[in-house]
């Protein structure tokens, strides 16, 4: 049930960022961009050690009053940001994770698909079917 | 005179074919009559206006067969004016000389023609002199405009059923063909094989009258006449919008023949994957925007390895010409083309009998049609059959839905069949192969979480390689370096067995065995043994809080046996003994002499002392904690060779770095 769904590139510019379209989306691009510097302080942390134990879930990036970003890299570089209203506190830790493996999946089915070039933005109407699913239903 | 002239002329001039007998007598049969011989006018003059003819030629045919001096229709002018009705709506002057041409059947829009449709089946087969050259002039034609797309060779017919009647192929063939051209939408050359079909001539008919954006306006056609009384053109969309999803989406014998073709073009075994590189190169040909040939790729890569196996390939294919030919793409793959089709096609032929249209069929295949059996007729329905019959280029379509009527359509049928179950079985693979990799995907974030968050349950491992790796083994080492709680490595130390009840001693086991097998590397490690008896106890109290289940059956044995300590020393090194001895063994074969644990060094409190019950009892857990040992002790003898040969492994590395070290040292030194 999240509010914006961001996939950002390893050169850190957007490839796919879909907000709840209720809500001033503009916000959501901000918050998605300043959430990449937590995301990159993380990734140094965890980098020292090996990479097979670098976490791929980075969990909660930073709080805000209204609502949570958590984040989540995958080896390619490649950082999946989910924003959730505060008020939801209904969703767990494990729910999160679940949901950005589906963000995956569907990531490296996309990545899977030879008519797609990377760093090209994602148009994929399964993605998005999938993002939408996760997407909070009432907007 | 001119009666007489007009009957002469009914009976010399009605030199009608078969299947245009049929179709008048039909026609016939519908006016029905007052009288016997006399139609009733009501009715004649209905079909007339049916036919779309402006007014003037209707007066002018009745004029001219006879009819309007006879003040009523008897057969013979009936059939004149149907000759005349053919003739005019194919563009000839209404004259009795026209009538004596070929001509196509008159089109009927409107009308509800089973006669005609039974009728039509015939005619398709039988009308063969006006549509036999022009089918055959057109069939270079087609086939050039369908090398045209390479992709689109197979087209499907979107046009279900509906057919009508007016089937009667023959048309005014340079009106028809050029008619088709000129439409061309999306591919009109789909049409193109329909031309060749008798329902081309409606197809003309309709497409004068509106504005068809669909090549499917010849089936409309035959739709209204099918008792669709609106506009070709509604009844184009609507055919094609039902059916759009089984028809288009149905693979005829001859769609797959040339898939096949293609597919031992790209990659000559039947069996092996197109790779994504060469499969998007074939299909950038087709010329389709990317975004689409993108989709389209998401639909049929059904098992998402990025490769193409032939049924995928098919599906692929099948959805460029779909599209080529104008139908949209669907947003999941139809019932028809999921891999598993072909079994489903008999489940569906009940279901969708109109879907009989199948496909375009890249070459005309009028033969196939013309045979359309009228006992297939009976057994669909009407408009399936005429259908067949008019669009003869959709023999293909045909095939299917004349192999559901058991017509001799057996080599499509063994075609269709043959494929799909080959490619199942890669499908099958693949798909498990798949979540495999997803699965080990995540698992370094299992691994991690269950080392993080000692309230997560471990996660089932399907890492057990992982955790062999020397890294996961060096893990362990920090771990109780840094005097992790058991549970940790508890948790972790599980994974890399099999799961079999590992008592905690296991977990110590591997602990020292690892730590062993490290030994070169970190000597003090294994020596602690102390250090292998604190985990020993706080694992036993950790798992006295409970959680795994694999742990059950040690925990209890070591919550009595903590238990017991508590009570009485003995009872704890009771069970330590088993463990020492084991340690012998492989502390020999880890080439460390490693000291013998403390606790063999504790004197052994005589068991003596403890009073009998405490004796039996202790026996009683001696004993099972002997059996646990055995295993562990199997079990871990297996690890230690493992782990011995990854130390002999590391141990080369180590010798040739040395001697690389040796070797630029002095280059560094100079």
């Amino acid at each position: 049930m999240a509010v914006c769904i961001a996939v950002i590139a390893k050169e850190n510019y957007p490839l796919y960022i879909r907000s709840v379209p209720s809500q001033n989306e503009l916000k959501f691009h901000y918050t998605v961009h300043t959430s990449l510097d937590v995301v990159e302080e993380k990734v140094s942390a965890v980098g020292k050690s090996l990479a097979d134990q670098r976490e791929l879930y980075l969990g909660l990036l930073y709080p805000t009053e209204d609502y949570k970003v958590y984040g989540y890299v995958t080896n390619s570089k490649v950082k999946f940001v989910i924003v959730v209203d505060s008020s939801n506190t209904s969703l767990r830790d494990n729910e999160i994770r679940s949901m950005f493996r589906k963000l995956h999946n569907s990531f490296t089915d996309v990545m899977c698909n030879p008519f797609y070039n990377p760093g090209d933005p994602i148009l994929s109407k399964a993605f998005n079917g999938i993002v939408s699913g996760m997407m909070v239903q009432t907007s | 005179m001119d009666q007489e002239s007009a009957a002469a002329s009914g009976g010399s001039l009605i030199s009608l074919t078969d299947h245009e007998q049929r179709f008048y007598s039909g026609l016939h049969a519908l006016c029905q009559a007052d009288a016997p011989g006399k139609l009733s006018s009501g009715k004649v003059a209905e079909l007339f206006k049916a036919s779309q003819l402006p007014p003037e030629a209707l007066h002018k045919v009745t004029e001219v067969c006879g009819a309007k001096h006879l003040g009523y229709f008897g057969t013979a002018q009936f059939y004149i004016a149907l000759k005349l009705l053919a003739a005019a709506q194919s563009g000839l002057p209404i004259r009795l000389e026209s009538v004596s041409g070929n001509l196509p059947l008159p089109r009927f829009a409107g009308l509800k023609n089973e006669p005609e449709s039974r009728h039509a089946a015939a005619p398709p087969g039988a009308d063969p002199q006006g549509s036999a050259p022009g089918s055959v002039a057109r069939n270079p034609a087609d086939r050039s405009t369908f090398r045209h797309l390479e992709a689109s060779a197979e087209k499907k017919e979107p046009w279900s059923p509906p057919r009508s009647p007016c089937s009667s192929p023959p048309r005014s063939p340079l009106a028809y063909r050029g008619y088709p051209y000129s439409k061309q939408r999306n591919g009109v050359d789909a049409q193109i094989p329909y031309d060749n079909k008798p329902s081309s001539r409606p197809g003309a008919q309709l497409e004068q009258h509106s504005s068809p954006s669909r090549y499917v306006s010849k089936p409309a056609v035959e739709h209204p006449a099918m008792a669709r009384a609106s506009s070709t053109e509604r009844l184009n969309q609507q055919a094609t919008m039902n059916y759009s999803d089984d028809d288009p989406w149905r693979m005829t014998a001859e769609q797959l023949e040339y898939y096949t073709n293609q597919f031992k073009s790209l990659q000559p075994d039947l069996g092996a994957l197109i790779l994504g590189a060469v499969a998007k190169n074939f299909f950038t040909k087709s010329k389709l925007p990317i975004p689409e040939l993108s989709h389209i790729w998401e639909l049929s890569d059904v098992d998402r390895d990025g490769a193409l196996t032939f049924t995928e390939f098919c599906i692929a294919f099948h959805l460029i010409v779909a599209r080529k030919n104008g139908y949209p793409l669907p947003e999941s793959l139809p019932p028809t083309l999921q891999p598993g089709f072909s079994q489903r096609e008999e489940e569906q032929i009940p279901d969708t009998p109109e879907s009989l249209e199948p496909l375009i069929v890249f070459e005309d295949a009028e033969p196939r049609s013309c045979q359309v059996d009228p006992s297939g007729i009976g057994r669909l329905e009407p408009s399936v059959a005429t259908r067949k019959q008019d669009l003869q280029g959709e023999s293909l379509k045909q095939d299917t839905s004349v192999k559901r009527l058991a017509s001799s359509r057996e080599k499509s049928t063994l075609q269709l069949g043959a494929f799909p179950e080959r490619p199942e079985p890669h499908l099958e693979l693949d798909p498990q192969m798949r979540t495999k990799t997803r699965q080990r995907s995540y698992s370094s974030t299992s691994i991690e979480d269950a080392i993080k968050k000692a309230e997560e349950p471990p996660t089932p491992p399907p890492r057990p390689q992982k955790t062999h790796s020397r890294a996961s083994s060096l893990d362990l080492n920090k771990l109780f370096q840094q005097g992790a709680p058991g549970v940790k490595s508890g948790w972790l130390l599980p994974p890399a067995l099999p799961p079999r009840p590992p008592t905690s001693q296991v977990p110590h086991f591997l602990n020292v065995s690892e730590q062993a097998s490290q030994a070169k590397v970190q000597q003090p490690n294994f020596a602690d043994f102390s250090h292998f008896r604190e985990e020993e106890e706080s694992s036993v109290k950790l798992e006295e809080q409970g959680p795994s289940s694999r742990f059950g059956l040690s925990s209890e044995d070591l919550t009595s046996a903590s238990k017991q300590d508590v009570s009485g020393t003995p009872h704890s090194q009771a069970p330590q003994k088993p463990i020492r001895r084991k340690y012998h063994p492989e502390s020999q074969n880890l080439e460390t002499g490693p000291p013998p644990p403390p606790p063999p060094a504790m004197p052994f409190p005589p068991p003596a002392k403890p009073s009998q019950k405490l004796l039996s009892r202790q026996k009683r857990e001696i004993q099972m904690a002997i059996r646990k040992n055995r295993e562990t002790n199997a079990v871990l003898r297996r690890l230690n060779s493992e782990l011995q040969q990854q130390l002999k492994v590391v141990h080369k590395e180590r010798v040739t770095l040395e001697s690389q070290l040796e070797l630029l040292r002095p280059l560094a030194s100079t």
